[in-house]
């Protein structure tokens, strides 16, 4: 449904995206997860066809965004960072004229608007001035403007930012009830959401692709080996010795003593599960277990992991080029 | 046309709900009121010394054409207020577009730079429209109570002026609105350009050279004289519609140019 093929765009000398290249199934849902800066908004800019890429191609719903715009732009809904909401309209009035402009038939623009302010939560809101709207009924104003034309493919530009919890879960919910019938591209800076949205992610930072796999597998590739918590009460002198008996285990750290629970954090190496040893050891030990769980490794730590490997790389064949000069 | 249409409401929507609009409308009638009542002060009282004049020296006053003086007047002065008024119904036609991000969405829509283009231009030109007709009560006074009237033509040649010249300074006002995000910046670059076209006849130096006649001409003013007396010349028309085109294809390749969206 979208293909980006070597996308790069240069404001001037600075470079914004580099070589960006991806595919979207139909019906996908598909994160764009990287720190602010990175790349995110150009990348949808340009599949959005607000602006043409410097370099590459882009075809969504089966048009060259470059070539045929408007008609791949009939076919996209696209949501901004900030909506771009005219303040003076009310609800109703701006969906009306985002209808009217995004080509909507004149007979179905009513049936549109009552279905996208149904889905968005608006219902109560239309003859309100978008002015006099919240933040998060602002951002629902946004989606709805992105959903009035049914368009097949939708690019959702930090869909959730500004929301309080409870919108931030309603948003997640009507973007996964998106998929299926509309491929959905969504970019955000938070981790968990892209867990609990996506099927795919692409990790992008300093404008290029970093990785690009399902949240599972990032997961369990990076995590290599567990994190057990556990919560004993007891004298704990010996317990990091005894841990350390088993062979998977790398290392035993304890932490500050909480109400008499002492915290132990144990880390193993492997794919192997021992928690049962671990919890065997405890009680032979004549402690007592209160506590015992696994932590993997968040996406926030994958992340952090993959960009600082890719500066260090990136800085290690800095030093080589420049030791070749010098030699 | 659709899309246009929907660009044109949208326009006069915006426009008519910005107090802006009413401001300037107000500032606009109240000073057209009190010049045209200057003006025809004026005009009477110079009549009345004429004919003061002639009854001692018991000869008849050479032949003045009193409401003509009366409308070339206010001409005049209309033309001097669209200079000061209209950067501040343009500044905000793009450029407040981008400052709310609102140009992202215009611009991911399936719509050609020239619907939107056009769709802004006729919002402001039915604007002008809206600034211009109500002073026609002025005119109409004017006819009924003045005799001889005045010709019918001279009316109606005046405004016409009036528009091209309120046309051709709207699509200066669009482009360099579609340059910036800065609202004041806009108005500011407006204003000052409108001025230099207004004077630029006074650097044309007195010789008939190329660059001399070339300079006189560019002089928006210029053109507009002939209207304020009645004379419809084609030259003077073309100059203001060239220059309304001329205004709306910066506007397009500005937005085309794409350099500002960072």
């Amino acid at each position: 449904m979208i293909q980006a093929e070597h996308l790069t765009k240069r404001y001037g000398f600075t470079t914004a995206i580099q070589d960006v290249s991806f595919e979207v199934r139909k019906g996908e849902i598909l994160g764009f997860l990287g720190p602010n800066g990175a790349g995110k908004t150009t990348t949808m800019r340009i599949l959005a066809g607000f602006f043409p890429a410097t370099e590459g191609r882009a075809i969504v719903a089966g048009f060259d965004v470059f070539e045929k715009p408007l008609e791949v732009k009939k076919r996209v809904g696209y949501m901004p960072e900030h909506p771009p909401l005219y303040e003076e309209m009310s609800v109703d009035a701006y969906l009306r004229f985002v209808a009217t402009i995004k080509g909507v038939d004149r007979d179905k623009i009513d049936s549109r608007l009552s279905d996208v302010k149904a889905r968005c939560g608006l219902a109560e809101e239309g003859s309100r001035l978008i002015k006099h709207l919240s933040k998060g009924y602002k951002q629902r104003v946004g989606l709805a403007q992105a959903l009035i034309h049914e368009p097949e493919v939708l690019i959702l530009d930090e869909p959730t930012i500004g929301l309080d919890p409870k919108q931030i879960i309603e948003v997640r919910e009507l973007i996964r009830g998106l998929a299926g019938d509309h491929t959905v591209i969504l970019s955000t800076h938070i981790l968990p959401e892209v867990s609990m949205t996506c099927e795919r992610v692409i990790i992008i930072n300093n404008g290029k692709i970093v990785v690009m796999d399902t949240p599972e597998n990032l997961t369990s590739q990076l995590g290599g080996g567990e994190r057990i918590e556990l919560d004993i009460v007891g004298p704990v002198d010996n317990l990091s010795a005894l841990l350390r008996e088993i062979p998977q285990v790398k290392n035993v750290s304890l932490g500050e003593p909480q109400n008499a629970r002492q915290p132990v954090l144990v880390e193993t190496e492997g794919s192997a599960d021992v928690r049962h040893l671990i919890a065997r050891k405890v009680i032979e030990s004549g402690l007592d277990l209160y506590r015992l769980s696994t932590q993997t490794m968040t996406l926030e730590e994958i992340f952090v992991k993959l960009t600082t490997e890719e500066e260090t790389q990136e800085e290690e064949t800095e030093e080589e080029t420049q030791e070749e000069e010098t030699e | 046309m659709r899309n246009y249409l929907a660009i044109v409401t949208k326009e006069l929507r915006t426009l008519f709900v910005s107090p802006i609009a009413y401001v300037v409308l107000a500032v606009f009638f109240a000073i057209t009121g009190y010049f045209f009542y200057i003006i025809l002060g004026n005009v009477i009282e110079f009549v009345m010394q004429r004919a003061f004049q002639s009854q001692q020296f018991g000869a008849a006053p050479p032949p003045f054409d009193a409401p003509a003086a009366v409308i070339r007047g206010f001409f005049g002065v209309l033309s001097t207020i669209l200079l000061f008024l209209i950067p501040m119904i343009t500044m905000g036609i793009f450029a407040e577009e981008k400052k709310r991000g609102t140009i992202e969405l215009l611009f991911t829509s399936p719509l050609t730079h020239l619907q939107l283009i056009l769709g802004k231009f006729t919002a402001l030109i039915l604007f002008l429209l809206v600034m211009l007709v109500p002073t026609i009560v002025n005119s109409i006074l004017l006819y009924l109570l003045s005799e001889p009237a005045p010709r019918l033509v001279t009316m109606l040649v005046g405004y016409l002026g009036a528009f091209l010249l309120g046309g051709a300074l709207l699509a200066v006002g669009v482009f360099i609105s579609s340059l910036t995000e800065n609202q004041i910046v806009a108005a500011v670059l407006t204003f000052g350009t409108f001025l230099i076209l207004w004077v630029i006849d006074a650097t044309a130096g007195t010789g008939s050279t190329i660059t001399n006649e070339t300079i006189r001409y560019l002089s928006i003013l210029n053109h507009y004289e002939d209207f304020t007396k009645g004379v419809l010349d084609s030259q003077h028309v073309i100059f203001y519609l060239s220059f309304i085109f001329l205004g709306l294809f910066l506007t397009s390749v500005s937005l085309d140019s794409g350099k500002w969206r960072g």
